[in-house]
């Protein structure tokens, strides 16, 4: 009951600081029986493929000649990704870095790195932090609280 | 993996176009690997059979149509019931694809999905004026699927 008590309030502060959206909901209401893994195998592809992204954004804005085509496939990648597990302010971020893209602002483009990978970052660390809570939960015979 | 993982081997079976019983056969393309794998289950949860292809030339071979493909007269109705795609890829977009698809005399009648995380009216227009079934909003939702299910049984 008290683990309960704790995930559901853990998890409800993710959702009302932004950090998750209902589409993490979403992800994981398609976990069932023939896929237990489910979530956990998307999130942790989640985490390989926004490493990869942010690596080569690193790189691509530390050319001399920024090609900011690029730069701006790499960032609508992260969009698409962290918006299909419900990763909201790194989703945010991304828009926000597209927008600079366009302008082809160097400065705020370096800035948006920035905080994409804060942001990346808090997110991995919270969803590692939910996910083993939950897993917790789930070994004891329980039921993980869904956030509406 | 699952025993029922989508399985990428030719189908040798001949179906028709709209006989596929109670599984019919989706090609979901998209460059992104958690889009993949997101609408493989979705489609695996609506009791789809699931192909994915990471771009649309590999689309384009699985469905035998490339470049070096010969076409196959011989062909006996459609190796899948319904293509859905993204839009937005590198190389051959979503909707080239489409227009590959609707091209081709084997393929011409399997409708097309399109997917996006943008919505783009023009675009949208563009693809529909094309020959796609329909447009979809990224991500999506399990009821998207479901009721684009529900219009695959009603065109047969």
């Amino acid at each position: 009951m008290e683990m309960w008590r704790q995930v559901f309030q853990y998890k409800e502060s993710l959702f009302r600081e932004g950090i998750l959206d209902a589409q993490f909901t979403q992800l994981q209401q398609l976990q069932d029986e023939s896929n237990p893994d489910f979530v956990a195998e998307v999130v942790s592809l989640f985490f390989e493929d926004s490493e990869r992204l942010i690596n080569d954004l690193t790189r691509a804005l530390e050319q001399k000649c920024i090609d900011f085509k690029k730069v701006d496939a790499h960032v609508h990648q992260l969009k698409g990704s962290s918006s299909s597990v419900g990763a909201q302010k790194v989703k945010n971020a991304c828009i926000t870095f597209r927008n600079f893209c366009d302008e082809q602002n160097i400065e705020a483009c370096f800035s948006c790195l920035q905080l994409v990978k804060q942001e990346y970052l808090l997110v991995k660390n919270k969803l590692e932090t939910l996910l083993r809570m939950e897993q917790q939960i789930l070994a004891a015979g329980g039921a993980i609280p869904m956030i509406e | 993996m699952d025993a029922s993982s989508s399985s990428s081997s030719c189908s040798s079976s001949s179906k028709g176009m709209m006989d596929y019983g109670n599984e019919p056969h989706v090609l979901a393309v998209d460059d992104n690997i958690i889009d993949r794998k997101l609408v493989e289950k979705l489609l695996k949860n609506s009791s789809c059979k699931v192909t994915t292809a990471e771009n649309g030339l590999r689309a384009l071979e699985y469905l035998g149509l490339g470049d070096d493909q010969k076409n196959n007269l011989e062909t006996m109705g459609s190796k899948v019931n319904l293509i859905i795609t993204d839009y937005c890829m590198p190389g051959m977009t979503g909707y080239d694809l489409l227009k590959k698809v609707k091209e081709s005399n084997a393929m011409k009648e399997v409708p097309v999905v399109i997917m996006s995380s943008e919505n783009i009216p023009t675009r949208i227009n563009k693809c529909l004026e094309e020959g796609a079934q329909m447009f979809m909003l990224k991500p999506l939702k399990q009821s998207d699927v479901k009721k684009l299910r529900c219009q695959l049984m009603k065109r047969s």
